[in-house]
C-alpha cells in the first residue's frame, strides 16, 4: 500500500491548510506522481492538482514532492516514494490557489519583463533570417524550458523578492535571448537588469540546477549575463 | 515596463555593487595575508616591530584601504540581507521604517568606525 500525504486547501472553507492522508495501491507498479493523483481524483473528485500534457512538455504539473520540486507526470514512485510514503505539497511560496493549484502571477510577470521575443528592426529578409550551425548552438540548454517554475520557486532569493529578482526561469529565457544572433536589443536588455535586484540576488546556490526537471542550468545562463553585465560596465 | 529602479545599495547599480563586493573581498585577504604574515615571519616580533610597521604612511594607507573595504563590504552584503528579511511584502508598510532605522543606524556605525578608524591610525 502506498501513503500519500496531500496539501489540501480550499480558500472557500478551510481556515487553514492541512494535509490529507490517503492510501493508494498501486498494484506494485512504478506508477508516475500524476498517475497517483488521477487515481486518488478519481476517488475523491475535490482533490485539485494542473495537467496536461502528462508527458514532461506543458510545465503544468510542476509541484513539491516529497520535498523536492517537479513534475508529476515525469517522476516515477520509485524515486518520489522509496519507502512507499509520498508526500505532495505545492510549489514553495507561491500563493495557492486551492490544493496544489498555485497563483503563476508573479512568475509571468518576471518572465515577460525580460521580454521573451525576438527582437530585431532590420528589415526582414524574404524567406527567414539564417544563423550558422554554431550561433544555432548557443541556443541549447535555454530554449528547452517549459517554464514550470520548479527552479525559481526552490530559489531562497525568488521566495524574498519574487516582485523584484526575475528568478532562475526568466534569467534563463532572458539569456536565451541575449545570445541569439538574431536579436539586436542585447544592450536594451542588459540595461533592463543593472539593477541590484534582478540578477544580482542570485547567490549561486544552484537549488534551481538540481531541480529542474528537463536538466538546465539557470545558474551557468546567469553567470553569462552577469559577466555580459560588467564586460559592458568596465 | 516595471523594471526596479530603486536605489541601488552602494555603487552605481547592481554590476557595480557586486564588483565592488568582489574587489574588496580581494583587499580584504590581501590584508589579511600580510597581517597574519607579518605576525608570524617577522623578527622579534612584538610592540616594537609592531609600531615600526604602523608608523609607515603606506602601512597606513593599507590599512584605511582595508577599513574602508570592510565598510564597503559589510554595507553591500548586509544591504542585501535587510532588504531580503524586511521587506513590505512579508511585513506590510511598517517594513519600509524599520528597514529606514536599520539602513541609517548600519550607516551610522560605518561613518563612526571609519572616524574612529582614521584617528587610530593617525593618531599613533
Ligand atoms: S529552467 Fe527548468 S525548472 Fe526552470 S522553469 Fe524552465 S524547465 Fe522549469
Ligand atoms: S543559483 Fe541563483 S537563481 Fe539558482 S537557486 Fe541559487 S540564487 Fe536562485
Ligand atoms: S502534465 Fe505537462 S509537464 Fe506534466
Amino acid at each position: 500500500m502506498l501513503k500519500v500525504s496531500i496539501y489540501r486547501y480550499n480558500p472557500e472553507t478551510d481556515k487553514a491548510p492541512y494535509m490529507q492522508d490517503y492510501e493508494l495501491d498501486t498494484q506494485g507498479k512504478d506508477l508516475m506522481v500524476l498517475d497517483v493523483l488521477e487515481l486518488l481524483k478519481a476517488e475523491d473528485a475535490t482533490l485539485s492538482f494542473r495537467r496536461s500534457c502528462r508527458e514532461g512538455v506543458c510545465g503544468s504539473d510542476g509541484m513539491n514532492i516529497s520535498g523536492r520540486n517537479g513534475l508529476a507526470c515525469t517522476t516515477p514512485l520509485s524515486e518520489a516514494a522509496p519507502k512507499n510514503k509520498l508526500v505532495l505539497r505545492p510549489l514553495p511560496g507561491m500563493p495557492v490557489i486551492r490544493d496544489l493549484v498555485v497563483d503563476m502571477e508573479l512568475f509571468y510577470e518576471q518572465y515577460k519583463k525580460i521580454e521573451p521575443y525576438l527582437q530585431n528592426d532590420t528589415p526582414a529578409p524574404a524567406i527567414e533570417r539564417l544563423q550558422s550551425p554554431q550561433e544555432r548552438e548557443k541556443l541549447d540548454g535555454l530554449y528547452e524550458c517549459i517554464l514550470c517554475a520548479c527552479c525559481s520557486t526552490a530559489c531562497p532569493s525568488y521566495w524574498w523578492n519574487p516582485d523584484k529578482f526575475i528568478g532562475p526561469a526568466g534569467l534563463l529565457q532572458s539569456y536565451r535571448f541575449l545570445a541569439d544572433s538574431r536579436d539586436l536589443a542585447t544592450d536594451e536588455r542588459l540595461s533592463n537588469l543593472d539593477d541590484p535586484f534582478s540578477v544580482f540576488r542570485c547567490h549561486s546556490i544552484q537549488n534551481c540546477v538540481n531541480v529542474c526537471p528537463k536538466g538546465l542550468n539557470p545558474t551557468r545562463a546567469i553567470g553569462h549575463i552577469r559577466n555580459m553585465l560588467l564586460t559592458r560596465a568596465v | 515596463m516595471v523594471v526596479v529602479r530603486t536605489v541601488t545599495s552602494f555603487g552605481r547599480s547592481g554590476t557595480f555593487d557586486w564588483l565592488y563586493q568582489r574587489v574588496t573581498a580581494v583587499v580584504l585577504i590581501a590584508y589579511l595575508l600580510f597581517i597574519v604574515g607579518f605576525i608570524f615571519l617577522a623578527k622579534d616580533f612584538g610592540y616594537q616591530a609592531w609600531s615600526e610597521l604602523f608608523a609607515q604612511r603606506w602601512m597606513r594607507v593599507f590599512s584605511l584601504v582595508a577599513l574602508l573595504s570592510v565598510i564597503i563590504h559589510a554595507w553591500i552584503g548586509l544591504w542585501s540581507v535587510v532588504t531580503d528579511y524586511i521587506t513590505n511584502r512579508v511585513m506590510g508598510g511598517k517594513a519600509t521604517a524599520l528597514r529606514l532605522f536599520v539602513e541609517t543606524a548600519l550607516a551610522a556605525i560605518a561613518v563612526l568606525y571609519t572616524v574612529w578608524g582614521i584617528e587610530i591610525l593617525w593618531g599613533v
